[in-house]
């Protein structure tokens, strides 16, 4: 994985719009966080494989953590906290964020085929 | 006097805290006010202690907060434009551009508000600044209104410097106080209020002066 280049995200979510691509979204805040820490609330979710379509998307500008943003006909997809992605993975969108510790927060992945 | 202004926030209570003092104020003095409000702020995180609601029933309650807030204020005319609270930066530009034209061209405002491009904190604030920028940059220049922006981002005035324009609206605590409270899903009487009542000097300290900077096209 590599730290996030705006651009080249941006590109990849150009050319995978408008077409019926899997999704792997996920959010967590570690099995052991409110262990660790007891004002910490655990929380994770994910949804793996879900089927969408979007018209329209974006990464933020900035520095990052980055966001994403995908239009649906009847919705969006939206994340925060990006910082990484698979560069070397050409045909699929594989972002993930990682915090100071190098711990996966946040993922969104797009792919034409089921991971 | 200004003749009509057109206040254009991405969330319900971005006016509560910002600008109502400085609205009630215009309205007083016979001004209209327009107020589009781009999202119903359906993604906040507030619902009440214990919850009183949820993320279905969300987006109704802050739109009657809303609406009772721009009653308190005396706004004449709110518009929801229907966007999705967090999206505003990722929307299609020649849709959400194209709607505060639209407005921009129905109501010929004298004066614009907003929040101020890149020091307004969140992001949807600053996507919803930068678009209105953007609207009011496409009218040729005389046509132009005024555009004033509320800025409140870190070290923001080492990059804008002190803000321009400077509103006593001691006079309209009672309406910005009102429209404050009219969005009790988001504000707990205890976080706005500390635990005991502020006085009448606390309270003028705390919300009587709104801030605001010119924006400069050139």
């Amino acid at each position: 994985m590599q730290p996030i280049n705006t651009k080249a995200i941006q590109q990849r979510i150009d050319r995978m719009k408008d077409q019926d691509l899997y999704l792997h979204l996920e959010l967590t805040t570690g099995a052991y966080a409110a262990h660790l820490d007891s004002s910490k609330h655990p929380a994770a979710t994910f949804v793996s494989n879900a089927v969408i379509r979007y018209t329209h998307g974006s990464i933020s500008e900035g520095d990052g953590p980055y966001r994403v943003g995908l239009k649906m006909p009847q919705g969006w997809v939206y994340s925060e906290g990006l910082t990484h992605y698979e560069e070397s993975d050409t045909e699929r969108l594989i972002m993930a964020g990682h915090d100071s510790r190098g711990k996966l927060v946040v993922a969104l992945q797009l792919s034409r085929e089921p991971f | 006097m200004e003749r009509h202004i057109l206040v254009v926030l991405p969330h319900p209570d971005d006016e509560a805290f910002g600008l109502s003092g400085t609205l009630a104020k215009h309205i007083q003095a016979g001004t209209t006010v327009t107020y589009a409000c781009l999202t119903l702020g359906e993604m906040g995180r507030n619902m009440g202690i214990p919850p009183f609601t949820n993320r279905v029933g969300l987006p109704q309650i802050r739109k009657r907060e809303l609406e009772e807030a721009c009653r308190a204020i005396g706004i004449q005319d709110l518009r929801m434009l229907g966007f999705h609270d967090k999206t505003i930066e990722f929307e299609e530009p020649e849709l959400l551009d194209g709607s505060i034209s639209a407005l921009l061209e129905e109501v010929k405002p004298s004066l614009v508000l907003t929040f101020y491009p890149g020091y307004a904190v969140h992001p949807d604030h600053d996507a919803c600044g930068a678009a209105v920028v953007r609207a009011v940059a496409k009218l040729p220049a005389n046509k132009r209104p005024r555009v004033l922006c509320i800025a409140f981002a870190r070290n923001h005035e080492q990059a804008i410097g002190r803000p321009d324009v400077i509103n006593d609206v001691r006079g309209f605590l009672k309406q910005k106080l009102a429209a404050i409270s009219a969005h009790r899903s988001q504000f707990q009487a205890a976080e706005l209020l500390g635990s005991k009542a502020l006085t009448d000097k606390e309270l003028q300290e705390r919300y009587g002066t709104e801030r605001f900077w010119t924006y400069r096209f050139n």
